[in-house]
């Protein structure tokens, strides 16, 4: 990559726009999902008396039983936001800097 | 019960850390008795055998350059290269581990599990795409990018045939004692059958057939997975609380629905998760996956379906543990018991949890199945390995280091397959080396130094400008050592192996120190670096950047 190509795309508003958005977003959900992984990890090795409660009177499932399938689906559904998010919005306009650099 | 508490709390570590065999290894740390042989299963094992070696003969066919050796020629696709992920995580260890663990222990398997998943998003999140665009066969091209290719090469190729050495051994040794368990092989014959076979599948096949390998085997196991859980929750009327509730009946204890003894100590958990979380993203046959696709796209849809998949099965493991508290628990075939007739254990070891389950839901059949599909489930991960281990030495050291680039093709493919043949004989004299050895700390090992080693580089290499080429060799290497002597005096070596009472460093886990040590030196070593390094020049860096994020002059992986 010369140096013109470089300055032309760092100019390019468009890339800026790109990097701020799939930064911000990044940022969002690695957070989103350090907060729930860690407060899971928490909640187990502090309240393990409330974790092992019943959800439901006169059931027997644990609290910890929907609070684990929780963290498992809450993972997917983050890896589902981000690669939608990337689809619709940055790979079009990856697309049109590349096509724009030309 | 302690001693119990104690074996689980192994097989858990293991759990934990390891995509497996550690955990095979750790739970088979009880009596392994070596079963019948059992026809069925080896009629099972024979036809997958037939069927891989076949895909292999149609994979060599496809593989003429080192392009399609290393990465199948950029061919797979996101969905498929998901599965293959998928695959590689789902490990015969941490099936039979953690239903193991589930069986004995009920919640903490479920714990272990969670920890397993979420370090997946954010490898999407942070490293997927960049490593997509600024690699072509390895990791180590991203980091040789802007960094002096000599130095950081020979680091990073150091630190991931430790990784892969680490793995590879814990991977034999456990192969060799499932396979004895479930087929009544001689250990000696289970360990250079699998290196005979995965050998084949790599030198003909190259990455084309180690894909399809764990592609097939995921697709099994999966299936055989989900019938195991509809059987169970068939057998209540689909109600997870009946299930539940018939489980503490038979253990006499809501002791099972609650988090146990493994969290006893959070900090120690907390390094737990980041060994596993950021190790995740620092193995080298894991990392090596994203350049079988064709872009950016293809990478991020293979993790969505590798963390969609790899999810659905621990919950499935986690019904499946259950099943076996319910369904095992009375029948004298699938227990020890003392003289007095209380209960022992399980008949061939913990480990045998699965297994026994699989037996009592569809009898001899499913039971030659689901071992079947176990010893495939080694056969495809410890071929991954010896790939990412043959990549580096032919493509990393032979034709970047030695040859400076300018290794004609064939001579590459040549090294390339003596590589592998070496790896080969090597895990196999290894595991037969560590057969009686206490190698439950080997996969904990792998993901601590890939965690402390390969992913502080990696990251900052990405996105942190300051970075110079001796504050990443000095950081790695500090994040290496740190990890390394962390573990050999800790519990696992120390007080396991070498026989001391106490250990000098409590923790099983290195992580939480040995990564912090690997950033700050590769911060203080680069800020006051006086050396001239363009990798620290705004433009180099910029130039990387942009086409980390928009894959512009990215090197594609097709050949032609």
């Amino acid at each position: 990559m010369d140096e013109a190509l470089r300055k032309k795309i760092l100019a390019n508003p468009k890339y800026q726009r790109l990097i701020s958005h799939r930064t911000g977003l990044a940022r969002r959900l690695s957070a989103a999902m350090i907060v729930v992984y860690y407060g899971y990890i928490l909640a187990v090795a502090l309240l393990p008396q409330q974790m092992g409660a019943p959800v439901f009177e006169g059931g027997v499932t644990s609290l910890g039983f929907p609070a684990g399938v929780g963290v498992i689906v809450i993972a997917v559904l983050l890896t589902g936001v981000y690669v939608f998010q990337a689809n619709r919005r940055f790979d079009p306009l990856i697309r049109e800097i590349v096509e724009e650099a030309r | 019960m302690r001693r119990i508490s104690l074996t689980a709390g192994v097989a858990a570590t293991a759990a934990a850390i390891g995509p497996a065999p550690v955990l095979a290894a750790g739970a088979l740390d009880g009596p392994v008795t070596k079963q019948a042989t059992n026809v069925t299963a080896i009629v099972m094992f024979i036809a997958f055998v037939l069927a891989t070696l076949a895909l292999t003969w149609w994979a060599a066919r496809r593989t003429r350059s080192a392009a399609d050796f290393y990465t199948a020629g950029g061919g797979i696709t996101g969905f498929q290269n998901g599965l293959a992920i998928a695959g590689d995580y789902m490990s015969a260890a941490s099936f039979l581990g953690i239903v193991a663990l589930v069986y004995s222990s009920g919640y903490d398997g479920l714990i272990y599990s969670v920890g397993v998943l979420a370090g997946w998003p954010i490898i999407l999140f942070l490293i997927a795409e960049p490593l997509r665009n600024l690699g072509r066969f390895s990791f180590v091209d991203v980091l040789s990018h802007r960094l002096t290719e000599r130095p950081i090469r020979l680091f990073a190729a150091c630190s991931s045939l430790t990784v892969v050495a680490f793995y590879l051994i814990a991977q034999m040794v456990g192969a060799g004692q499932l396979i004895q368990l479930l087929f009544g092989l001689d250990y000696l014959y289970a360990v250079v059958l699998v290196g005979v076979l995965m050998i084949l599948y790599v030198t003909f096949g190259g990455m084309l057939a180690t894909t399809w390998v764990q592609i097939t085997k995921a697709v099994l196991l999966l299936c055989g997975a989900t019938f195991m859980a509809v059987s169970v929750l068939a057998a209540f009327g689909f109600s997870l609380d009946a299930l539940f509730a018939r489980a503490i009946a038979i253990k006499g204890s809501t002791r099972i629905m609650m988090p146990g003894n493994f969290v006893k100590d959070p900090l120690q958990t907390i390094s737990l998760g980041l060994a596993l979380m950021f190790g995740t993203a620092g193995l080298p046959h894991i990392m090596m996956r994203f350049f079988t696709v064709a872009d950016q796209q293809a990478a991020r849809k293979s993790v969505f379906v590798a963390t969609g998949f790899i999810g659905y099965f621990y919950i499935l493991t986690f019904i499946i543990g259950f099943g076996a508290i319910v369904m095992i628990a009375g029948n004298d075939s699938y227990l020890l018991r003392d003289a007095s007739g209380a209960v022992t254990g399980l008949r061939g070891g913990g480990n045998m949890a699965a297994i026994h389950l699989a037996h009592a839901i569809g009898g001899d059949l499913f039971l030659g199945f689901i071992s079947a599909v176990a010893f495939a489930t080694i056969l495809a991960v410890v071929s991954g390995l010896t790939l990412s281990g043959a990549t580096t030495v032919s493509y990393d050291l032979y034709s970047r280091l030695v040859r400076k680039g300018q290794a004609d093709e064939v001579a590459e493919m040549r090294v390339s397959r003596i590589a592998t043949i070496t790896l080969g004989v090597l895990a196999v004299g290894l595991g037969i080396l560590f057969e009686k050895q206490n190698i439950a700390f080997m996969v904990g090992l792998a993901f601590a130094i890939a965690a402390s080693a390969n992913f502080p580089v990696l990251i900052l290499a990405m996105f942190w400008r300051g970075l110079t080429t001796r504050g990443a060799v000095a950081g790695g290497t500090a994040g290496l050592v740190t990890a390394v002597g962390l573990t050999i005096l800790g519990p696992g070596i120390w007080v396991k192996v070498l026989g001391f009472a106490q250990p000098v460093f409590a923790w099983d886990t290195p992580a939480l120190i040995s990564m912090p040590v690997a950033f700050a030196v590769i911060g203080l070593v680069s800020r006051f670096d006086r050396s001239v390094d363009r990798a620290a020049e705004d433009d180099v860096f910029e130039e990387q950047f942009i086409r980390s994020q928009i894959g512009i002059g990215v090197s594609s992986a097709q050949s032609h």
